[in-house]
């Protein structure tokens, strides 16, 4: 790896959110109630792994009985499989450091979230991530089915203890180069003899069409949310839209952005930004396909000549965060993916948007 | 109009699925009443819009009654499935047996459909994965299940928050590539009917329903 592209990936792996958890008031048996606990969850980690380093704090505290642990961030059950990162980008418009949170032992909601046993819940939520992320990439999940056992292990390993240099290693043999970063090459020319054999496991694996795993998590806010000062409140998960859709690049060197992949796969927003719905719709006997406006502003998509529905405005995105980071919209998209994505090969991208209304609501 | 990408790989594109999946549910209608129907639940505008032409749903089939096993061992005798009539003895019309939810789901990431299920029983109990591993209807549902091609897991629901079993999509483009081999190029425009119903024909005897005669038959 070209020492730019080293150090992104490293920092991000670096990157960690301190926590203060308090237990659940309904589960303190004892007088004073424990000190809430400060720990530094990474980022590219998951909450259930830290309730080793948690117990200690607590177990004298807790009434008897098996512990489930899982925990709320003002009063919302958190996601267990969603990395702690992308819940912290997620829920905290304004950051919280360090965040407050709250363990629980007992009382799983299980009509919530989906269970979870411990460290073997997490690994495999992971690997199936990584599955798909594969046949996503690869249209097949094979490389990573036919891992060995001991590679299986300590490609886990690595990121449970964010051991950047393994992970690298193991995960090599994947072969899961996404696309081609022509820009970091650039940056760095002192090191071009280092990108080519980067780019040697690159070129084989990326086709001319390729899919990128990504993982969008959709905030809706009005008009006026601009400061992060009013507070988001997060009552239930139905508040936040998850997109669970690959990026579709096309290979045919246009330069293609960060803002560019996001509005490709939001159709419902973008509709002239997809390139599977222009595709699709050129089939469709009397249906036109829009030119893709450079500027962003959308033009109805006249299905019916006569009626057509236009938006009253433009969507507009208030916040775009990944890895803790906003960048900037124009940014290469392939740097995006390849500097900031999880260990788990998908990109997590926190969106806060205000949506556009249709004209006759 | 509809792509030959179904016959060709498996898999299936998101228009292609909503084609199917609506033609799936009249036939479904057509041919075997005394199911509950298929419904196409909307939600092309769980983001608060959708741009016109833009489509986003799942089909969903509620308050399936499915007995347990012991009726259905009946079923092993041998008979050559395709030619074997609807056989009720899987499905309950009245409320005793289990209650299933069932709903097809399209996976921009397998780009394959996937069943996703929610049972309970007379008591309104919903059943854990034990629970519905025995009580499946069928020997070759739990041979199936064994098999690489398809198993049982616990996920979000994508639409609904809340966790459902659903049967895991990564096999199925594999399994659909040889189902659907050998059909030539004169019936590719049926490429896409055939999929849904195809597909249905191996997922559903998971749990022992079989797709009448008249339905298979209406594909060629």
């Amino acid at each position: 790896m070209e020492r730019g592209g080293k150090e992104a990936q490293q920092y991000v792996w670096d990157g960690a959110i301190p926590l203060q958890i308090h237990l659940h008031d309904s589960e303190v048996t004892t007088l004073p109630p424990p000190a809430p606990a400060l720990i530094l969850a990474p980022r590219i980690g998951y909450l259930p792994l830290l309730s080793p380093q948690l117990k200690p704090f607590f177990s004298g505290a807790l009434p008897p009985g098996v512990d489930t642990v899982w925990f709320d961030y003002k009063g919302l059950p958190l996601k267990w499989y969603i990395p702690t990162g992308v819940l912290f980008d997620l829920l905290c418009a304004e950051p919280e450091r360090p965040w407050n949170l709250t363990v629980h032992f007992r009382g799983y909601p299980g009509n919530v979230l989906i269970p979870c046993d411990g460290e073997d819940s997490v690994k495999w939520s992971y690997i199936n991530s990584l599955k798909e992320a594969a046949y996503i990439i690869h249209g097949s999940s094979k490389n990573v089915m036919n891992m060995s056992q001991p590679d299986q292990i300590d490609l886990w390993r690595s990121v449970m203890n964010g051991k950047l240099e393994t992970y690298n290693r193991i995960s090599s043999k994947l072969k899961l180069g996404i696309v081609r970063d022509d820009f970091s090459a650039k940056l760095n020319p002192s090191s071009s003899k280092i990108q080519h054999s980067v780019d040697e496991t690159e070129a084989t694996a990326a086709p001319k069409a390729s899919r990128i795993p990504v993982r969008l998590y959709i905030c809706n806010v009005d008009e006026d949310f601009d400061d992060f000062e009013e507070e988001l409140h997060f009552d239930s998960w139905d508040q936040i839209s998850y997109i669970n859709r690959p990026v579709e690049i096309n290979g045919e060197g246009k330069y293609f952005t960060l803002l560019d992949a996001v509005k490709s796969i939001l159709p419902e927003f973008y509709p002239n930004s997809s390139n599977t719905i222009k595709a699709e719709f050129k089939n469709e006997p009397g249906i036109e396909a829009e030119e893709e406006s450079k500027t962003g502003i959308i033009e109805g998509t006249s299905i019916e000549s006569v009626e057509s529905q236009s938006l009253s405005g433009q969507p507009v995105i208030k916040l775009v965060r990944i890895q803790g980071i906003e960048p900037k919209s124009e940014i290469p998209f392939s740097w995006v993916v390849k500097n900031l994505m999880n260990p788990d090969y998908f990109l997590h991208i926190c969106l806060y948007i205000k949506a556009p209304k249709p004209l006759d609501s | 109009m509809a792509s030959n990408q179904a016959t060709c790989d498996g898999s299936l594109s998101l228009i292609d699925f909503q084609i199917a999946a609506n033609d799936f549910a009249e036939k479904w209608k057509k041919f075997n009443s005394a199911y509950p129907e298929w419904l196409w639940i909307d939600c092309s505008n769980r983001l608060g819009f959708a741009a016109h032409g833009v489509i986003d749903g799942y089909l969903s089939l509620q308050n399936v009654f499915i007995r347990r096993s012991l009726e259905e061992e009946r079923d092993e005798g041998g008979c050559n499935d395709d030619e074997e009539p609807f056989d009720n003895a899987t499905l309950s019309t009245s409320d005793d047996g289990d209650q299933y939810h069932f709903h097809v789901v399209y996976s921009p990431s397998y780009r394959v459909p996937v069943l996703y299920f929610h049972v309970q029983n007379t008591d309104g109990q919903p059943l854990n994965l034990d629970e519905i591993k025995t009580n499946l209807p069928t020997k070759s549902a739990k041979v199936l299940l064994e098999s690489k091609w398809t198993f049982i897991t616990q996920q979000e629901h994508p639409y609904l928050n809340r966790p459902w079993y659903m049967l895991h999509p990564c096999g199925t483009s594999e399994w659909m590539k040889l189902l659907l081999v050998g059909v030539d190029n004169s019936m590719a425009t049926n490429g896409t009917e055939r999929y849904m119903i195809s597909w249905f024909s191996v997922v559903g005897q998971v749990f022992g329903l079989k797709l009448p005669f008249e339905m298979l038959k209406s594909i060629g």
